[in-house]
């Protein structure tokens, strides 16, 4: 087994690539894990396949429905699109880091609330990304609906909307994912 | 997926001479490339991680504008002040496009070098000349389903659009693409010149040599007046554009106007600017002179007009 190539600093940048597989370390909820991974595996099956953290979800596999969503150094991303190996030493957030079924945290708690989900296969990538957002507009990020670029973001519907449109849900929990956003949202403010 | 190897570049210099290789590809955020390697589409045997060359920054010109590293992501360019307040359109293309996840993780140098979501492109079962040069383009097929498709700026080889927002504002814009070759020289284009239309070999999408890596976007000083996007897709969030419009307007009714969703590159030509103080009409007479619609894609050509046209209503 060869570390990856590290082109550039330390070798010469035309010397010969490694084999199929390199060596990746993911700190998962806090947990540092060394792999050894085939370098396809994407990020989403090393937390499932390899890390048997199974809460983060193959839906499509193909970056359109949300289900994988985990936050990686505090952004969310699609983890079905990233393989495992670039995010060797980064600091990955899946449905496991956020509660456990005795002390649940307040976004799995709105969510049970306000009858946020049916069959719950999309819900940890609902509340993941829904966790994400509601930072996302604290720090101003603007999104489509964002009416003024320059002043603070106000936190309406559509704005919440918008910004989980990356998340779908087949039974159509989205009226009450939508309420349990702003349950958190007002509890925070 | 095939099996590839990988490797992480930590400079532009080390990444340009890595992926002179046979076989080679750079990968950033990956958002778009490795959809293409699931679906085989795209088989590189060895991945360049470019992730890690120090291409996020977005900073000043002397000449007043910005340069844009080709790994600041989308969702980071969108959000900068300065984006925000000099080169709003630019913003508001960004967030027209994809979806939060998508947009923390695409890159500036990426979100240019995306491919078609032509389904012909994507359906290995059809012919398409994008991948298998000389093959036939299915989409012009007896029968194939064409209203996402181009209808400006195509060939009898391929009818297949571009599919970033981003790029139609950068061409409005005037952004030009600067990068590095393999030899260490650099070079830098206008995106009519890093975009070649497709004619009889549409499996070429850009400018770009073996190796060549995009290392910034630059940005001219701005050029104010009033900046809008405006997307028309078939839902409101989350999906690619049927026809999108960029306009800069400024107070005297002079501008330039560039459109989305219709061609292989973002589409702007000069004599159309020239008639935006005649309107609409005028406009898109010599913007879209010379389309060749499909009759199933020649809504494009009225709807192109009229989303112009409700956007100069506004003022």
């Amino acid at each position: 087994m060869h570390p990856p190539d590290q082109l550039g600093r330390h070798r010469d940048a035309s010397a010969a690539c490694g084999d199929d597989h390199s060596p990746c370390t993911l700190h998962v909820n806090g947990t540092r894990h060394d792999l050894t991974l085939d370098n396809r595996t994407t990020l989403l099956d090393a937390l499932r396949e390899h890390l048997a953290l199974t809460g983060a979800k193959k839906g499509c596999d193909h970056g359109q429905c949300g289900a994988c969503t985990v936050a990686v150094n505090g952004t969310r991303i699609n983890a079905c699109l990233t393989l495992a190996v670039m995010h060797d030493g980064d600091e990955i957030t899946t449905i496991e880091g956020h509660g456990t079924p005795e002390s649940l945290d307040a976004m799995q708690q709105a969510f049970i609330d306000n009858d946020a989900f049916q069959c719950g296969y999309c819900t940890p990538g609902q509340i993941c990304s829904a966790t994400a957002i509601l930072e996302e507009i604290r720090a101003g990020l603007p999104s489509h609906v964002t009416e003024n670029l320059s002043t603070a973001i106000d936190l309406t519907d559509a704005e919440i909307r918008e910004r989980m449109s990356g998340n779908l849900c087949r039974c159509g929990a989205y009226a009450n994912i939508l309420k349990a956003i702003h349950q958190v949202a007002e509890a925070h403010s | 997926m095939r099996a590839f190897r990988y490797a992480r570049a930590a400079d532009p210099a080390a990444a340009a001479s890595a992926a002179q290789a046979p076989g080679a590809k750079f990968i950033a955020g990956g958002t778009n490339l490795l959809d293409l390697m699931k679906h085989e589409i795209e088989t590189p045997t060895q991945v360049i991680d470019v992730t890690g060359t120090g291409l996020d920054t977005i900073a000043p010109t002397p000449e007043g504008g910005l340069r844009i590293g080709a790994m600041a992501s989308n969702a980071a360019l969108s959000a900068d002040t300065r984006v925000r307040r000099d080169y709003p359109l630019l913003s508001r293309a960004l967030v027209s496009g994809a979806s939060g996840q998508l947009r923390n993780k695409a890159t500036t140098g990426g979100n240019l070098l995306q491919r078609t979501r032509c389904a012909y492109f994507y359906d290995t079962a059809m012919p398409c000349n994008k991948r298998s040069p000389g093959a036939g383009c299915a989409a012009q097929g007896e029968g194939a389903t064409t209203r996402q498709l181009g209808v400006i700026g195509i060939s009898e080889a391929c009818i297949a659009t571009h599919p970033s927002d981003m790029a139609v504002a950068l061409r409005a814009l005037d952004a030009e693409v600067e990068t590095l070759l393999p030899d260490g020289r650099t070079r830098r284009f206008t995106l009519d010149a890093f975009y070649p239309l497709p004619g009889d070999s549409p499996h070429i999408e850009s400018a770009l040599a073996p190796g060549e890596m995009i290392t910034s976007v630059v940005l001219p000083a701005p050029v104010g007046g009033r900046q809008t996007y405006y997307k028309v897709r078939d839902r409101a969030s989350y999906a690619f554009a049927l026809v999108s419009v960029a306009l800069i307007q400024q107070d005297d009714g002079s501008g330039r106007v560039a459109l989305g969703g219709v061609a292989p590159r973002p589409w702007r030509r000069d004599a159309a600017d020239e008639a935006l103080p005649q309107g609409a009409s005028a406009v898109m007479e010599k913007l879209l002179e010379g389309a060749r619609p499909t009759r199933d894609n020649a809504y494009k050509l009225r709807l192109a007009e009229r989303t112009l046209a409700a956007l100069l209503e506004e003022t």
